[in-house]
């Protein structure tokens, strides 16, 4: 099934060629094809086979009822809770942690027939650009396994970029998703803040996580995101707005549309290659009908700044839990104040730590005022400047990252690390839909083409997204995989 | 989990107990050199049915430890708060009652620390936007009117609940967490530092328990923590504006014990500040056992809580209509309801104040008197006898065999001259919890009073006859012979002849 869609693969279900059981089984023997790469932590074995059971009865039921998505193998990032299957979060604090419930998107998902088969890699806590930060050890790209996969869901990217499975599930903070869509070659949605349920998606940064999903067609993130997205009564931040129908926009083309090209975000540290790869893929909507706007987005270099700001002072709060006194790792020791020291100052990696350390200093007595509260000020003018220019533009267009994949330990600085997600974390603090599809090579490496739309317009950024899908063949590149890695796949 | 030295807490007790030998005498006198400043935090427990972010029940007393918990009051990684919605209408509903204004928006914020009673590392709370300001609550103590300012009420969540092997966790050996409790809505009610005197202090707590069991959102139990007091206690010289250093005292689970915990604060401070000592910033626990606060926390130690807005929840919008329903729907206030009762009743001050000390009680007195029952008496009947029933047999009249309709009948057979005051009692006493129509059994058992006057007249004559020793210990000035005399007539009519006319009788028989 190597490379085949959530549409093809639907399609062999109803017409009897193959069952969920068998495709999960594919989907199995392809993932550990890639061990080398070690994008999966660990596979869902019992919930895979009964879920696979659930499909195939939902598909012997009435076929017709049975949505796209009905037995359908996929991956999820490591930061997502179902019950009974360990979750980690990428790290060693958690490890052993077996939620007793499913969160909400998950739980969708499965209502809806898909079969996950394996729990991917991941930054610890989502917190990363390269999947370096893994308590588990990093992330090969499928295209170069030397390179990162982009982080923080890199295993979940990397294993939809692989052909291994058609969609898989990840998480957005600043770029999480986008980002490594952009490093692997494959679509990575971000919907708008709200949209879909952070209920079971252990919080990295609260007012800035979004599930989202990896496909390698539009239309297959498009239905994923429909399964997921929804008004949830145990996300209070959930959108209560009713879901625009995907399929009513899809199709539809850029003809006379009006595209805005942000101009901050076409400045230098563009890698050449990325410039010419995206300069041809506006081209590209300028001849699908688009019009392409200059826009201009001031507050944009602010923007690293205030998301680091206020990403780590959530974090500080929402790691707090992670005290080794109810799951996961605990370090004994004589006292309660050495016991948590010890059992945090063990279970966490070092990115974390200085998160963890950042919000807490910005939060701190005397500083919250000069950091945070001024950061949230900063955050409303980024969030003011997208709607000013969805006044005039239907959408924006843009690279997902000013680089390609790089190498593994290419970037030991933290900050050059942060720099990675400059061009996607403004999207997350004005909670906007993005998504990242693929627009050429760069030295045999992809590029991605980000698509942003206004709060709640997530059917319009899948819309654009499609149109320059479907008039290129990027989507259809896949990767060189050295012999290491490609196995037999069926 | 094992702790043996200090966590948290700075180097254990530094004081020795103090011995406040004549704490009278020596409260005077450190009262005459130094004013105490008091200002009182208290807890309430809802009375919802859930807790504040999660369905489990908000009742968790006497649950198996950690029964009562789910995914989102466990603080597990991923779940997500949502707000109990009857929470903040009861907080509203209470800041009404203690005067505060209510503003438009509000939002809550996380309260940041680590301990094990508290699941999520943060506790979720509400910080600079609070959904009520600038109370305040009047009372008198001792006839002088005291108005103490209410800063604010705002809602947060309850911790979990610890038990240490020894007295606290800085010298426990292991400690064990029960997280039943935790989650559960917790309205926090600070008030300025407007009181002087313990017993100032005191009464503040009655009224305030008074209040928020009127309006139903707390049940006023203090041993069993639903509704707590932490208080903050300075002293300063008579006469000066500023503020001394302030101690905060805890611990304290009933009025008496934050009565005696501040009476033994002044003397501790005044002592100490007489000696030209100063007073260091901490956190003192009360000890009932030992009589005496003894240090749990130094300043050293304070928390910076780093508070930030909650993420998770959005901020809160109480629109006028609310707020206006919800006042309209405010019972009527203690005090409201005991001026009235003076006034339309004409009940005593200290009465009306005793039948309003409990709302069942007010509402048993207005039901009586709307059967018909003469105002006094139905408040000597509710704060005597059926008090000391209701207390005995720990069941309230409204719940009694007896009921509401039964007292007034009973009450009404008195007033009328049926039945005499002790053969009332006696049928109280009977009927209070086996019930029954009390004007039915008076029928039955012929326990109506004996008001014939020829009757009256015969008894009383032969009692004269049959006791001329009493006759003549009367006659000779003992007025309790008499007594022996008018005991004689009720024995032989077993108790149903009116007292006062079988007196009467006899002291005009043996007139001289």
């Amino acid at each position: 099934m190597s490379g085949e869609t959530v549409g093809e693969l639907g399609a062999r279900l109803r017409r009897g060629e193959t069952t969920p059981g068998e495709l999960a089984a594919q989907a199995r023997s392809a993932l550990a094809a890639l061990d080398a790469l070690h994008p999966v932590l660990r596979y869902t074995e019992a919930l895979t086979e009964r879920q696979a059971g659930r499909a195939a009865q939902m598909l012997a039921d009435s076929p017709e009822q049975a949505g796209p998505l009905c037995g359908i193998p996929f991956a999820y990032k490591d930061v997502l809770c179902v019950e009974g299957v360990e979750t980690s979060a990428g790290s060693k604090i958690l490890q052993g942690f077996i939620p007793p419930y499913t969160g909400t998107a998950l739980a969708r998902l499965l209502d809806a027939g898909a079969v996950p088969v394996a729990v991917t890699n991941c930054d610890e806590f989502a917190m990363g650009s390269s999947n370096e930060n893994s308590a588990f050890g990093p992330v090969g790209n499928p295209w170069d396994p030397s390179r990162v996969p982009g982080g923080s869901s890199g295993g979940s990217a990397a294993v939809v970029a692989a052909g291994a499975v058609p969609f898989s599930l990840g998480t957005d903070t600043g770029g999480s998703i986008r980002q490594p869509a952009s490093f692997c070659g494959v679509a990575g949605f971000k919907p708008t803040y709200g949209r879909v349920s952070r209920y079971g998606l252990i919080a990295f940064a609260s007012s800035l996580d979004q599930i989202g999903p990896f496909a390698r067609r539009v239309a297959d993130a498009a239905h994923v995101f429909t399964a997921m997205a929804g008004h949830d009564p145990r996300d209070s931040t959930s959108s209560p707005a009713p879901v625009e129908p995907v399929s009513e926009q899809l199709g539809r083309g850029v003809q006379g549309m009006r595209l805005g090209v942000p101009r901050e975000y076409m400045a230098e540290g563009l890698e050449p290659g990325v410039r010419t790869a995206i300069a041809a893929a506006l081209a590209q909507l300028e001849k699908l009908g688009a019009t392409l706007v200059e826009v201009s987005l001031p507050s944009t270099e602010a923007a690293l700044s205030t998301y680091y700001i206020i990403a780590p002072a959530e974090c500080s709060a929402n790691l707090a839990r992670m005290d080794g006194v109810r799951f996961g790792l605990h370090v004994d020791r004589k006292s309660l104040t050495d016991t948590y020291l010890e059992t945090r100052g063990q279970g966490f990696g070092p990115e974390v730590k200085r998160r963890i350390m950042l919000g807490t200093y910005a939060l701190s007595s005397g500083y919250y005022d000069a950091y945070y509260r001024q950061a949230q000020k900063v955050r409303t003018l980024i969030a003011e400047e997208f709607d000013r220019a969805f006044e005039t533009v239907d959408a924006l267009v843009c690279p997902t990252s000013p680089i390609v994949a790089f190498p593994k330990g290419d970037k030991s600085d933290p900050l050059s690390m942060y720099l990675c997600d400059v061009l996607t974390l403004p999207v997350n603090l004005a909670g906007l839909p993005g998504i990242s599809i693929p627009c050429g090579l760069s030295e045999g490496l992809p590029v991605g083409l980000q698509v942003i739309g206004p709060r709640l317009q997530d059917a319009r950024v899948l819309r654009v997204a499609q149109a320059y899908e479907q008039a290129t063949a990027w989507h259809t590149e896949t990767p060189p995989l050295p012999p290491a890695v490609t196995g037999t796949p069926s | 989990m094992a702790h043996g030295d200090a966590a948290l807490a700075a180097g254990g007790d530094g004081d020795a107990v103090m011995t406040v030998t004549s704490a009278v005498s020596t409260l005077d006198q450190v009262m005459q050199r130094w004013e105490p400043v008091i200002g009182l935090e208290v807890h309430g427990q809802l009375l919802t049915q859930s807790k504040m972010f999660c369905g489990c029940s908000a009742d968790y007393i006497g649950s198996p430890p950690n029964s009562n918990t789910c995914p989102v009051c466990l603080g597990l990684p991923g779940v997500l708060p949502v707000m109990n919605r009857v929470a903040v209408e009861y907080t509203v509903r209470s800041a009404l009652a203690l005067n505060c204004e209510i503003p438009e928006h509000s939002k809550f914020d996380r309260k940041n620390y680590f301990y094990p009673d508290l699941p999520k590392g943060y506790q979720i709370s509400q910080w600079d936007m609070p959904l009520s300001l600038n109370g305040h609550l009047t009372f008198t103590v001792d006839g002088e009117e005291v108005r103490c300012g209410i800063t604010r009420v705002h809602l947060e969540e309850d911790t979990g609940t610890l038990q240490h092997a020894g007295d606290i966790l800085q010298q426990a050996r292991s400690s064990v967490v029960d997280l039943n409790r935790a989650g559960v809505p917790l309205m926090e009610i600070v008030g300025e530092p407007d009181l002087r005197t313990p017993a100032q202090a005191r009464e503040y707590l009655v009224r305030l328990r008074q209040i928020l069991v009127y309006i139903g959102v707390n049940d006023g139990n203090l041993e069993q923590g639903s509704f707590r007091c932490d208080a903050n206690i300075s002293l300063r010289k008579h006469g000066d504006t500023g503020l001394g250093v302030k101690v905060e005292v805890k611990n304290m689970n009933s009025f008496r014990a934050v009565h005696r915990a501040l009476e033994y604060e002044i003397v501790r401070q005044g002592r100490l500040l007489d000696q030209g000592q100063t007073i260091a910033q901490e956190t003192r626990g009360w000890v009932e056992a030992k009589g005496a606060t003894i240090s749990q926390r130094s300043k050293e130690y304070a928390h910076d809580y780093r508070y930030f807005p909650e993420p998770d929840l959005p901020p809160l919008h109480l629109s006028a209509a609310f707020v206006d329903r919800v006042r309209a729907g405010l019972p009527e206030l203690p005090q409201q309801l005991a001026e009235r009762l003076q006034r339309e009743h004409g009940l005593s001050a200290y009465d009306a104040a005793t039948i309003t000390a409990e709302r069942e009680d007010a509402r048993a007195f207005e039901a009586l008197v709307a059967a018909g029952v003469p105002a006094k008496a139905a408040a000597n009947w509710l704060m005597g006898e059926v008090a000391r029933l209701a207390r005995e047999t720990r069941i309230p009249l409204p719940g009694s065999g007896l009921g509401l309709d039964g007292l007034a009948s009973l009450v009404k057979l008195v007033e009328t001259g049926t039945i005499n005051g002790s053969t009332a009692k006696e049928l109280l006493e009977e009927l209070y919890l086996a019930g029954g129509d009390p004007a039915a059994v008076v029928r039955e058992r012929g326990l109506g009073q004996v008001s014939d006057q020829a009757e009256l007249e015969r008894l009383v004559d032969a009692v004269i006859a049959e006791n001329p020793a009493a006759v003549a210990d009367f006659r000779g000035g003992k007025e309790q012979a008499l007594q022996r005399l008018v005991g004689g007539v009720m024995k032989a009519t077993r108790g149903r002849a009116d007292a006062r006319v079988v007196t009467g009788l006899l002291r005009e028989r043996l007139a001289p």
